[in-house]
């Protein structure tokens, strides 16, 4: 059976890619969304690595949750998207500065 | 052939993750993004969790990743022009990421040196023995973490209704809506009549 180790590297990779995917496109809003995508599927892969390895289910029961929270999160992030797109015709996140935060 | 299955999915998952992230089209993402979520479905197969890799196919594939691309086709974005700061953020990001990930290699390098000890669980959540993955969920779901479970529901809920108000438009035919209320309320005597008086005896009204 594949080591721990080796789930956790690669759950690693993915994790520091779905940062840098924020870093580089500050500008693309979409690609920032795929990119918390991909940080949160490293999160459910390393959950469901360890679960399985420790034999308790309660990790996968985790996993589950954080996929439910991901599919709202991606659902009302669009959904903002949409209409700050209807309103301002552009979706450059750079210049979001409507409500003077 | 299990070892090269794990390297397999894991060097596509990295690769599409890569690629995600670094495609010039968003279009091109998200259908990279599918690929990882495959290959991510694909390493939980191998770990014995198949419940978890279908949900993932089934909810990222089927919902989450075809909303992306719903919305990536849907806004007409120059997407050349949201490029534009791709260099110059490059740097920064380069070196955060190379940190993060030495710091994690770190942790795992720690635990294969022996200075940590990742604990034994109490049985109280142990797969069901004889059992398939999906039982051993169902079970632990149904029981001990239904609340939970309902709450996840109600989360569901509330994104569906909100991302639904975020967007409805109201109605913007111009012709109107149909009030059937209104058109209920209405009575003969506040209508217009057709009437055929005689002539010079004038209408009542």
């Amino acid at each position: 059976m594949i080591g721990i180790e080796h789930y956790v590297v690669v759950s690693s990779i993915i994790f520091v890619i779905g940062v840098l995917g924020i870093f580089l496109n500050r500008k693309n809003i979409i690609i920032i969304l795929m990119a918390i995508e991909l940080i949160l599927l490293s999160v459910n892969l390393n959950l469901v690595a360890f679960s399985a390895y420790l034999g308790d289910l309660t990790g996968q029961i985790f996993a589950m949750f954080v996929l439910t929270v991901a599919a709202a999160e991606a659902a009302i992030g669009l959904a903002i998207l949409v209409i700050y797109f209807r309103n301002r015709g552009t979706i450059a996140v750079d210049d979001v500065n409507r409500m003077k935060g | 052939m299990t070892v090269f299955a794990f390297y397999l999915f894991a060097a596509l998952m990295i690769a599409s993750a890569a690629f995600t992230i670094f495609a010039r089209n968003p279009v091109h993402s998200v259908l990279w993004l599918i690929l990882a979520f495959f290959n991510a479905a694909g390493l939980m197969v191998i770990v014995g969790a198949e419940f978890l890799a279908m949900l993932l196919v089934v909810v990222y594939v089927g919902a989450v990743a075809v909303l992306f691309l719903f919305v990536v086709m849907m806004l007409n974005i120059d997407y050349a022009e949201m490029r534009a700061g791709f260099m110059k953020n490059a740097p920064l990001g380069v070196a955060v990421a190379v940190i993060l990930l030495a710091e994690l290699v770190l942790g795992v390098g720690a635990y294969r040196a022996g200075a940590l000890d990742l604990g034994t669980p109490d049985g109280s959540a142990a797969p069901l023995v004889g059992e398939s993955n999906i039982e051993s969920i169902g079970a632990l779901l149904y029981g001990q973490y239904l609340f939970l479970f309902e709450v996840a529901g109600i989360i569901l809920l509330v994104a569906m209704i909100g991302a639904i108000v975020l967007t409805h438009r109201g109605n913007t035919n111009p012709r109107g809506m149909q009030d059937i209320g209104k058109q209920n309320r209405r009575r003969p005597e506040e209508a217009t009549r057709n009437v055929k008086p005689e002539i010079g005896q004038g209408v009542e009204l």
